[in-house]
């Protein structure tokens, strides 16, 4: 792993750029975050009484799923980095898989709602408490801009499969999949932080 | 020639499996404390400490942290310095509102 006939390169400043994005992605979420604290410290009760609402077991299935795929994205990580193309790529499709199957699952908890006539200024739960109508316009809001994360990116890690097969990123020119994984991994801690917040909290 | 001491420390498989065990258990710690109430008073900030060290774990091993130079930690922390200060500051409006 020296530096050979192509040059430095500069892999700690390829990261720290990805990592600065995130930094922006922290405070992005973290409003949202301090107005659920906000809202939750003033209406505790009705808090309680949404997060009874959520469906306990697809959330946390849906917590198994983000903490394996990001267990897999960081084995395609090291393996690309050994060199072992082949499997870095198979290893990327488990993660994609993965990310598919938690967009399956988000769309089943949000169909189950929204017939329930549970959603964003529904007749239904216009008539519920004011912390209640809080509690699901947060939900929606934070688990649809996290889901939005997600389908990024799958996306993205679609053009990391391609660049592996072609080579185009390899054991010595990794920095792409690495942000990639980076970013991948910051949408998990996202997850960790919502599951307690909107499943368990009750 | 010589590689910075920050570049390409290698994590093994081993590592990364115990990471994500130890994030499985962590899952069902918490998931067992919420359905069993066993921290009644303190089941909020039970889960949240519980989802920190997730959270620290996904850092410190998955995203490298732990292998990374001073700077980046440092950077980090600010910006979760600007993130606390946000919130304690709106709570500080709210409790003497």
């Amino acid at each position: 792993m020296s530096v050979e006939t192509a040059g430095y390169i500069d892999r700690e400043g390829k990261r720290m750029g990805m990592w600065f994005f995130l930094f922006t992605e922290i405070l992005f979420f973290g409003g949202m975050f301090l107005l659920y604290a906000i809202y939750r410290y003033k209406f505790a009760q009705d808090f309680h009484a949404g997060a009874a609402e959520e469906n306990v077991f697809l959330g946390t299935l849906n917590t198994v799923i983000l903490l394996t795929s990001s267990f897999t994205m960081a084995l395609s990580i090291a393996a690309l980095k050994k060199g072992e193309a082949s499997l870095s790529a198979k290893l990327q499709i488990a993660t994609i898989l993965m990310g598919l199957a938690f967009l399956v699952i988000k769309y089943f908890e949000w169909t189950a709602k929204i017939s329930l006539g549970l959603y964003p200024d529904s007749p239904v739960l216009l008539k519920l408490a004011k912390g209640e109508i809080l509690f699901f316009g947060l939900y929606f809001v934070m688990t649809g801009l996290h889901g939005l994360h997600v389908l990024v990116g799958v996306v993205v890690i679609s053009f990391m499969v391609h660049f592996t097969r072609t080579r185009t990123i390899g054991r010595k020119n990794y920095s792409r999949l690495e942000n990639t994984g980076l970013y991948w991994h910051f949408v998990d801690i996202v997850w960790i932080f919502l599951y307690p917040l909107f499943y368990l909290i009750t | 020639m010589e590689q910075t001491h920050t570049e390409e420390h290698a994590v093994s498989t081993l590592t990364y499996t115990a990471v994500w065990i130890a994030l499985l258990a962590l899952l069902a710690a918490t998931l067992a404390i919420s359905k069993l109430q066993l921290l009644v008073r303190f089941s909020v900030l039970g889960s949240l400490v519980i989802a920190a060290v997730k959270a620290g774990l996904v850092l410190a091993f998955f995203m490298h942290l732990k292998y990374e130079g001073r700077f980046l930690k440092v950077m980090l922390g600010m910006t979760l310095l600007a993130l606390t200060v946000l919130i304690g500051l709106t709570f500080v409006d709210v409790w003497l509102r």
